[in-house]
C-alpha cells in the first residue's frame, strides 16, 4: 500500500556552508537519484521541498539559504533537533557524458549529487559575492569556472556569459548536454543558448508545493505538475512551457510573474 | 455503455474529479480530461484570496488520506480573470463555490455563473461559521444558502456538497432539495487526526483534518444510500472510490455520478480510465447494458 508518512529523525551533523547557508545531515539510508527531493518537516512550523545535496551510504544532507520564515528556522537547527522527511519525490537528471553543469546561487544544492555522479563535468557556478559560494572544497578537483556578480571571486558577471563562450568554441563537441539549476531567469537563458547551439538541456525547476505527490496542483507550469512530472524537465518539455521563466503560482494558487513570486518569500 | 446524464449535463462516463484535488487551473482540467474523467470539479473558490494552511497539509497512509489545506484559492475575481470561460474545455466543468456569509455564497455563485460552468457546486461543508453554527450541520442554513445560490445562477444546475460530520445527513439533503438544489454531492471528508509518535505532534499543521481514501467508502456508501431514500434529485457519490467495483457499489447505493479525489493518490491520474474499464468489464460479465439497470438496486 502507498504511504507518505514522515520519517522523523534527529539531525546528526550541521555544517555552516557560506553566508546564510547551512547543510543538515540525518542518518538515513536511501538510494537517491540526482535531482530528487524531500519535503522537510520542522514539526510545529511548516514543510518545504529540499533537494538532496549530499548522499552517501549512511546519511543524507540538505542545504538551505536563509531568506524566508521557514529557511530562517532551518538556519537555526542544531544537532539532535528532530526533522521529518516526506519522500523521496520527483524524477531525476539523466547521467550523460560530455556534460556541463550551470548552477546559480543555492541552485548548486540541486545539482551537487549530480556532479558527484558525472564523469569529468565542466561546472559553471555563480553567486552574488565570494561569501555566498559554497561546496568549493567538494569541487576542488573538478573543472570549475566560478563567477560572482561583483567580481569578488572568479569572473565578474554571469554564468550564462561563460556558457555562451564555451558553446561558441565547442567544435570538438566537448559539451553535449547542459544540466542547470538556479534562478529561473538564468535557466531560461541557458535554455535559449542550448536551443541556439543545438545542445541537450535539463533543468530542475522550483515551485511552491503543498503535497509533493501530484494532488494539490499548486506547482503547475502549464499542464505539467512539477512535483511528479519533474522537477527535472528536458529541452523539448521546457520549450513547450509558455509559463517557464514568466509565471508561477503563489500559495493561493494565483498566477503571478516570476519576479512577484520570488519577492513574496514563500 | 457508461454515458451518464446528471440533471441535464451529459457526461461520457460517470466519473467526476472531486473538488480540492488538482482542479486549480484550466490546464489541470484538460489533463484530467485526457486521463479519462467524465467531468471535473474546480477547487472551491470564495469571495477573497486565501493562502490556506501551513504544511504538512496532506499525507497518505495505507487506506486513509488526510488533508487540511485550509481552502487556499485565488478568489473568484482572480479566477474570472484567469479562466475567462469554462465552457470551452473538452469535459464539463463544475465550479465549486463558498462564502463566509450567506450573501457571499450568492455573490460568488453569480460571478462563477458568468464563466458558464456546466454545473455549480455549493461547498456547504466548509468550516466557516455564521450564527455560531457551520452551514453543513443545520438544515435551515443549508436551505438558505442553497436558495441564495439558486437565485444567482439562472439555468445552471446547482449541486450541494454535504458533510458526513452531521447527526442526520438525510434532513440536510432534504433541506437542500426543497430549497431548489438540482443534485447532491456526497460526501466531503470525515474529521480526523494522526499524531506522529516520534515528533509527538499531529502531522497536519492544522492538527485536525479531513479523512478520505479507501477507508472512507463504507461511510460514503451509507450516506448515499440514506440520501437516495430521501430525495429525488441525482447524487454524485464521492468518498473512497478507488476501483471500478467501488463505483458499481456507489451506483447500487443510488449514485448517478461518481466522484474521485484522493483515488488519484493511490492509482495515479489515469484512475478515471482504469475505473471506467473495470466498470465496463464488470457490466459485460454481468450482462448489464446501462447503469440505470443497477442504480439504487441495493434498496430493493
Amino acid at each position: 500500500m502507498k504511504s507518505d508518512m514522515p520519517k522523523v529523525l534527529p539531525i546528526s551533523e550541521v555544517i555552516r556552508e557560506g553566508k546564510d547557508q547551512k547543510t543538515i545531515f540525518v542518518k538515513h539510508k536511501e538510494n537517491i537519484k540526482p535531482g530528487q527531493f524531500y519535503m522537510i518537516w520542522i514539526p510545529g512550523i511548516d514543510s518545504k521541498p529540499y533537494a538532496v545535496s549530499y548522499c552517501n551510504k549512511t546519511e543524507l544532507g540538505f542545504t538551505s539559504i536563509a531568506i524566508g520564515k521557514f529557511s530562517n528556522t532551518f538556519d537555526k537547527l542544531k544537532v539532535n533537533d528532530k526533522i521529518g522527511l516526506f519522500g523521496p519525490y520527483g524524477n531525476s537528471f539523466s547521467i550523460k557524458s560530455n556534460a556541463c553543469v550551470v548552477a546559480g546561487g543555492i541552485g548548486i544544492s540541486s545539482v551537487s549529487t549530480l556532479i558527484d555522479k558525472l564523469k569529468n563535468p565542466t561546472i559553471i557556478y555563480g553567486a552574488r559575492t565570494k561569501d555566498y559560494l559554497i561546496y568549493l572544497k567538494r569541487c576542488k578537483n573538478k573543472k570549475i569556472i566560478l563567477t560572482t556578480d561583483d567580481g569578488s571571486h572568479g569572473r565578474k558577471g554571469f554564468t550564462t556569459e561563460v556558457l555562451k563562450e564555451l558553446l561558441k568554441n565547442n567544435e570538438k563537441n566537448k559539451i553535449s548536454i547542459v544540466y542547470t539549476c538556479g534562478p529561473e531567469i538564468m535557466m531560461k537563458k541557458v535554455l535559449e543558448l542550448c536551443n541556439k547551439f543545438n545542445i541537450e538541456c535539463e533543468a530542475s525547476l522550483e515551485r511552491y508545493m503543498s503535497c509533493a505527490f501530484g494532488i494539490c496542483g499548486k506547482c503547475m507550469i502549464n499542464d505539467k505538475i512539477v512535483c511528479i512530472d519533474g522537477p527535472v524537465f528536458n529541452l523539448k518539455q521546457l520549450n513547450k512551457m509558455t509559463e517557464f521563466g514568466k509565471f508561477a503560482r503563489i500559495k493561493s494558487c494565483k498566477k503571478v510573474t516570476i519576479e512577484e513570486y520570488h519577492s513574496t518569500h514563500l | 455503455m457508461l454515458r451518464t446524464n446528471i440533471c441535464g449535463v451529459e457526461l461520457r462516463n460517470p466519473t467526476v474529479l472531486a473538488s480540492g484535488i488538482l482542479g486549480v487551473t484550466k490546464d489541470c482540467v484538460e489533463r484530467v480530461g485526457r486521463a479519462g474523467a467524465g467531468a471535473a470539479t474546480l477547487k472551491s473558490l470564495c469571495h477573497e484570496e486565501r493562502i490556506g494552511n501551513k504544511n504538512p497539509t496532506m499525507f497518505g497512509q495505507d487506506d486513509v488520506f488526510l488533508n487540511a489545506v485550509g481552502l487556499p484559492g485565488q478568489g473568484i475575481d482572480n479566477a474570472v480573470k484567469e479562466f475567462k470561460r469554462l465552457d470551452d474545455l473538452k469535459i464539463p466543468v463544475i465550479g465549486s463555490i463558498y462564502g463566509y456569509k450567506i450573501e457571499q455564497f450568492g455573490q460568488v455563485a453569480k460571478k462563477m455563473a458568468r464563466l458558464k460552468p456546466a454545473m455549480i457546486e455549493i461547498d456547504i461543508s466548509c468550516p466557516h461559521m455564521e450564527y455560531g453554527k457551520p452551514y453543513h450541520a443545520d438544515p435551515e442554513l443549508t436551505a438558505k444558502v442553497t436558495k441564495e445560490v439558486k437565485k444567482n445562477t439562472g439555468k445552471i444546475p446547482v449541486t450541494a456538497k454535504l458533510s458526513p460530520n452531521v447527526h442526520d445527513i438525510k434532513e440536510i439533503a432534504h433541506a437542500a432539495e426543497r430549497a431548489g438544489a438540482d443534485a447532491i454531492t456526497a460526501i466531503n471528508t470525515v474529521t480526523a487526526m494522526v499524531i506522529d509518535i516520534d515528533a509527538r505532534k499531529p502531522i497536519l499543521a492544522n492538527k485536525i483534518g479531513g479523512m478520505s481514501g479507501p477507508a472512507l467508502k463504507p461511510i460514503a456508501v451509507r450516506c448515499v444510500y440514506d440520501i437516495y431514500e430521501t430525495v429525488k434529485i441525482p447524487i454524485i457519490g464521492t468518498g473512497g472510490v478507488t476501483y471500478g467495483k467501488d463505483a458499481i457499489e456507489m451506483i447500487m447505493a443510488g449514485a448517478t455520478g461518481i466522484g474521485i479525489g484522493s483515488g488519484i493518490y493511490y492509482r495515479g491520474m489515469d484512475i478515471f480510465k482504469k475505473v471506467c474499464k473495470e466498470m465496463e468489464s464488470w457490466m459485460r460479465k454481468n450482462k448489464i447494458k446501462n447503469l440505470d439497470e443497477i442504480r439504487g438496486c441495493a434498496h430493493k
